[in-house]
This record gives structure tokens, sequence and C-alpha cells, in this order.
């Protein structure tokens, strides 16, 4: 321990930059806001007495402990970091190593999505490893869709759960009620989304930033509410039960003469619908993924980042900013529809508590996490977000918290996502990646 | 109607007001610029100079007056009754800033494709062509690259066409912005200080780029600077503004005199200036 830090303690001495007092200083603030934080927390424990009344007493040996474990600490991390250097020496790679992570990266795509064909082969008897990759996938998917609407066109939307809502919900009723098969009412779920989408762009077209998340925010609420009061059409808080499950193109997978098991003579297992499911998801995912980066290639996708970019700018060269603005929320509400049909079949059933804020909140974190506007950062922030979740599930009681302090360092590190710089969409000679303290995050 | 106008003109503001509460920034103002000329409105600071743009470009309603712009078949555009971004799409005005708007996170190629967003627009099928790769948006698509290209060689800045235009110097970013307006294919041009911050050789530069413009494109151009060695070199009429109000109109040589305009420029009385200038002389 002592030799550990002995060489750290050295340095800044060397280095000379920041003084010892500074340290002690900056450690006596950590110890005094942790003392007032785990003054009430640690120091004085309170319970219920046998009679019913207050019993209480105090923890000091412990609080004292902990501020001091803070206070050590902190001068070590200050010691460490002033060992280390400005973080800036350690984000420059030199030319091999980032031309070796350039590499690295453009196999990685091709990778990431053969694993993803794989997946359901190599893991064929793990029925536990196809559901988390369907709820990976499912993800993924809400947070291209989401992508676009945040990523690219810089519209904060703080209710995105809203639009998976009425997907689910459409295809929900649809199929229950009309009796609709899944591939009919897909892109009707789809189109009732986007119309929602720009029911909510109206009202919004005119606000920005926060005043912007606020509204989408109380509107994602209200799809809720509206759900779970309008009982005879939505079922309140009972939700919608026995939706249809999805059929391989017209034919069922179940386990009867006319099933694709009987048909293909092979024998029927439970798997087949779960295998085609982790497909299905996967040909839509796929879906919204190239038609982003088909958008983004496209006059409209080129509006949605100079929208972002500079609104002022985008009026003063004729581009319509209403349009624009309604193309982005309805483009993102509608694979947020297909994803809820996807979900609703897949579940079976559905209530409003499958599409509170939390929702939202989860897929807005994947798309700030990836990186705002790229396509594979988002893909590995669903799956570090979502099966990084189920890798902490030793953690038992503490996976929140480790969790949420992974996601701190992560953003501390990489403030601007995994990966936070743009891909031009078009280029004459050669295209240059744009680093991530050009492109703006959008201001509305 | 109220101001006399010939068939040479491309814009004709007249008794154009705008009150911002109590404060009056331009107080009926009447002006008009001919086709083919390069127009400058020139005055001290606060002047309205801007203000006159804005509402020229639709981002300001004005309080009274009507502004006509008339295309060359004759077709004439209220431009206070059209919508600000269709100012740009349908009455073909294009502007620059006093403080540079590019898409700083966007390639300078990038920038002048969005500046073409209408025609690509319609050649896309308003997205749904070109979604699936019909060969027409292809083909218009290299049309823009093309006409992008041919701008990024005449500001100079084909090699680094890649690069962010947040990235480029302040002197390219300046041209870069006029490079934009004229991918829109506008009929006027409108520029807000374009040499403000840029050295005397680049004001020289951008004086023969406009020259240029003029010259090879038959834009009109209603140029705001400060700058006067660009204002007189390169105008064919300057009209003067101080305090919303039109006090002098001519050509650089006339404006040279005028001693309502030095008097707005040094901030003396008249009678003061005119005694200035004749003890000079």
């Amino acid at each position: 321990m002592a030799r550990s830090i002995d060489p750290a303690a050295r340095a800044p001495k060397a280095a000379a930059s920041r003084g010892i007092a500074f340290i002690l200083k900056k450690s006596a603030i950590s110890a005094l806001v942790a003392l007032f934080l785990f003054s009430l927390m640690i120091g004085i424990r309170t319970e219920a007495g046998p009679t019913g009344q207050l019993i209480y007493w105090t923890r000091f040996g412990d609080l004292a402990a902990l501020v001091a474990a803070v206070f050590f600490g902190s001068i070590a991390v200050e010691l460490l970091r002033q060992w280390i250097g400005p973080s800036k020496k350690i984000t420059l790679l030199p030319e091999s190593a980032s031309g070796m992570i350039a590499t690295l990266r453009r196999l990685l795509v091709p990778a990431l999505l053969t694993f993803a064909v794989l997946v359901p082969v190599i893991f064929y008897d793990q029925r536990y490893i196809l559901d988390l990759g369907i709820l990976v996938l499912t993800y993924v998917m809400l947070g291209w869709g989401l992508n676009i609407v945040v990523g690219l066109a810089g519209l904060l939307d703080l209710g995105y759960v809203a639009f998976y809502a009425v997907g689910a919900y459409s295809y929900a009723l649809l199929a229950t009620t009309f009796d609709l098969s899944f591939w009919v009412c897909l892109p009707l779920a789809g189109i009732l989304a986007a119309f929602w989408g720009v029911l909510l762009g109206f009202p919004v077209l005119r606000l920005r930033g926060d005043y912007l998340a606020i509204v989408t925010l109380a509107f994602g609420e209200i799809i809720r509410l509206i759900l779970l009061n309008w009982q005879h059409v939505t079922g309140g808080p009972n939700g919608i039960t026995g939706i249809p499950r999805p059929s391989f193109f017209g034919i069922p997978l179940t386990n009867t003469e006319d099933g694709l098991a009987a048909r293909l003579g092979i024998e029927f297992s439970t798997t087949h619908r779960v295998v085609f499911l982790f497909y299905l998801i996967l040909a839509l995912a796929l879906l919204t993924n190239w038609v982003t980066i088909r958008l983004r290639r496209l006059p409209i996708g080129r509006a949605w980042e100079a929208l972002r970019e500079d609104e002022v700018a985008c009026r003063s060269l004729g581009i319509n900013t209403t349009t624009t603005k309604l193309t982005a929320f309805a483009t993102g509400a509608m694979f947020g529809g297909f994803a809820g049909a996807f979900f609703a079949t897949r579940q079976g059933f559905i209530s409003p508590e499958s599409f509170t804020f939390q929702e939202s909140a989860l897929v807005l974190a994947i798309v700030v996490l990836g990186g705002m506007g790229s396509q594979l950062g988002v893909a590995l922030a669903a799956l570090a977000m979502i099966g990084g979740f189920e890798l902490f599930r030793g953690f038992e009681q503490f996976r929140m918290l480790v969790f949420g302090l992974a996601m701190v360092l992560l953003m501390i590190w990489r403030p601007r996502g995994l990966i936070g710089h743009r891909a031009p969409s078009v280029f004459l000679e050669k295209p240059t990646e744009i680093s991530s303290a050009m492109v703006k995050e959008g201001h509305g | 109607m109220t101001t006399s106008r010939t068939d040479n003109d491309i814009l004709a503001v007249d008794h154009l007001s705008m009150r911002f509460g109590g404060i009056v920034a331009v107080n009926d103002l009447s002006f008009t610029a001919k086709r083919g000329d390069i127009t400058a409105l020139i005055g001290p600071n606060g002047a309205g100079k801007t203000t006159v743009f804005n509402c020229i470009t639709g981002f300001y309603k004005p309080t009274t007056g009507m502004m006509r712009l008339i295309h060359d078949d004759n077709r004439e555009f209220l431009l206070e009754r059209l919508f600000d971004y269709r100012i740009s799409k349908v009455a073909k005005v294009a502007r620059t800033f006093q403080n540079i708007r590019l898409f700083a996170g966007m390639t300078a190629l990038e920038n002048l494709m969005v500046a073409q967003h209408n025609s690509l627009m319609l050649a896309s099928g308003y997205t749904f062509l070109g979604l699936i790769g019909a060969p027409g948006f292809r083909r218009a698509e290299k049309n823009a690259i093309d006409l992008a290209r041919y701008w990024l060689d005449r500001i100079g800045l084909t090699a680094r066409a890649d690069d962010a235009a947040g990235n480029l110097p302040y002197g390219d970013q300046r041209r870069l912005e006029i490079a934009r307006a004229m991918c829109s294919e506008p009929v006027l041009l409108c520029l807000d200080e374009p040499a403000a911050g840029l050295n005397a050789r680049e004001s020289d530069e951008l004086s023969q780029l406009l020259l240029a413009i003029r010259k090879d494109h038959g834009t009109s151009v209603l140029l705001i600077e400060h700058d006067m060695s660009v204002v007189m070199e390169i105008s064919d009429c300057i009209f003067v503004l101080d305090h919303g109000v039109k006090i002098a109109a001519g050509t650089p040589r006339e404006i040279r005199d005028d001693p309502k305009v030095i008097a707005a420029y040094l901030g003396a009385d008249e009678q003061a200036a005119i005694e200035v200038m004749e003890g000079g002389a």
C-alpha cells in the first residue's frame, strides 16, 4: 500500500503543479460533504420500538470511519490524478494505435452482425440467452428509432415510450378485435404511431430545449394515463390478454397439424417460436438501421442534421422547418410503433405498466450513451445497458449502484457517448470523421 | 406603386417601418435595387440595416410597408406576405449572417448540399423515390455535388470540402457562407457584413468574388458593409441609413462627398460636419 502511494506522492512534488494544501483542501471539502450526507443516514439509527414509539441510537464510530475513508480516498484519487497527468495526455493516441482502432472498428460491424445472426444457432438450447437477445434487439431498435429524433434532428424527446405504447396497443386491439394478422397490423401500427408522432409534433414546433423535453415527457404520461383509464377499450390496468402470437407468414408456430413443425416434419419445440421472434426483431431492427442510413444521405436527413446545427440558417436556405421537424417525429415514432407491435406479439399480454417513463429514460440513455447520431454507438450502448444490466445480476441489491457508477464513469470518460464523432453523409475525396467538439447536440 | 419604379428593378421597398415596442428601428424607408446591381446599405451602428435585412428575408414581419421582389419574367412577390422559408424557396432571396451561421458540424460540401434542399427534395420524390434509389434522384444528386464542387472551386475550398465547416479559418467560413447562399440559386443575394473580421487581402478577394458572382451569374447583390473600401469599390448604388431613416442615396462618389453621411458617421451635427469638410478642402 505504502509502496504504491509513494511514487504518486513524489510525482506532484516534481511536477509542482498542485500543492499539498490544494489536495488537503479538496479532500476536506469531500469529507465535509460526506459528513453532512451520512450524519443522518449512518450516524443515527432509528427503529420502531416494541410499543410503537421511536427509538434511536447513534453510530458515530461508523460515521467517523466513513468520513475518514472519504477523506483519504479523496487524497488518493487526487494524487492518482496528478500522477497520471492531465486527461488530455491519455486521450491522444499514437498514430499506429489509432490506425489499429480504425481497422478494428471497421471489422466490428460485420462481426457484430454475424454474431447477431448466429446467436440462435449458438445458443439454441439456452432460452435465457435467446430471450435476452430479443430484449436487447428490441432496445436496439427503439434506440435507433429515437436516434432519428434526438440524434439527427436534435429534438429532445422524453416521451418516446408513448409511440411504443401506441404501436403495442394498435396491434393488440387490431388483432384481438378484427382478427387481423401480424403482418397486416405491423404497418398499421407503424402508421398509427407516426400519426401520433405528428400529433405530438404540432404543439411542440415552437418549443426548444427544456420546454420541448417537458412537453414530450407530459405527452408520454398522457398516453399512459389514457391507456390506464379508457377501460372499455384498453382494459385499463388489466391490459389486453390473448394477443395472437406471430405466425410464420401465415403458418402458425404451434403444436398442431397445420403448424410449421408438423408441416416440415420435425419435432415441435417452443424454441422455434423464440428463434422466429429473434430473427423477426433482428430483421425489424436492421430495417430501421437501413432506413436511417438511407435517410441520412437523402435531403431530408441532411435537413434534419442541419436543423440540429442551426435552425435559423435552415430557414434562410428555404428549408421548411415545420415539415422537417414533423417528419423527424413521425419517422422516429413509426419505428417505435413497429417495436411496440413486436413487443405485443412477443408478450401476448400488454398493460400500461410496460410503458412508464422509465422506458423512455432507458431508451434515451441508450441514445445518449451510444453517441447521438451514431448507429453503431446506439447498438453497443443497448447491448451494454440491457445485457450489462443482466451481467450485474450477481451483485444483487447493489446492481443498480454498480450500474449507475458504470454510467457515470462512462460519461466522464466519453462525455459525447461511446461513438461521439460524426461521419459525413456525402464526400468529395474521402470521408473524414467530424469530431464531437464541432457537432451540436441540438437545442430543442 | 408609390415610388418611381423602372422595369429594371429587382427589389422595391416602399414605406417600410419596423417598430419594436416603442423603438422605431426602421422609419418609412423606401428604396429600390436594380437588377444586376450591387446595392449597398450603409450607416453607423444601430442605424437599422440588419433590421431591413431581416424584414426582406422574412425573419421579421415589418410593422408597415411593402417589399416587392420582381423576377426576370416579371413575376412579383410580396415579401412581407411570404412565410420565412418561402422567401428563399419561392422568391429566391438568399442571405448570409453578420455572425456566421454555418452548419459547423457538417462538412463544407454538406453545407452546400443542404442549400440545395428544395431541388433535391423534389428530385427525391419527397424522400420516397430517393429511399429506393431511383436513377432520377441519383442524377440530381450528382448534379448537386457538381454544383457544390463548382462553388468550392470558386471560393478556393475544394481541398477542404470534406472538413467540418466549423474547423475552417474565419475567412474561409465567410466565403463558404456566401457559396452556400449561392447554391440555393438566388436572384437576390443579401450579404450582412461579409467583410467583417477579414484582413485587407481577404476583403479584396471578397470584392473580386462578389463582382464575379454578379458578372457570371447575373445575381443582384444587396450588401450591408462597414468596410468602406469594399463598399466604394464594388457598389453601383449606395443607400445610407441613420436611426432608421434614409439620409442619402447615390453612387459611391456622391455618397463619399455627402455632408449628411459624413455627419452621421462622425456623429457631429450637419452644420459642423460641413464646416469640417470645407475647412479640410
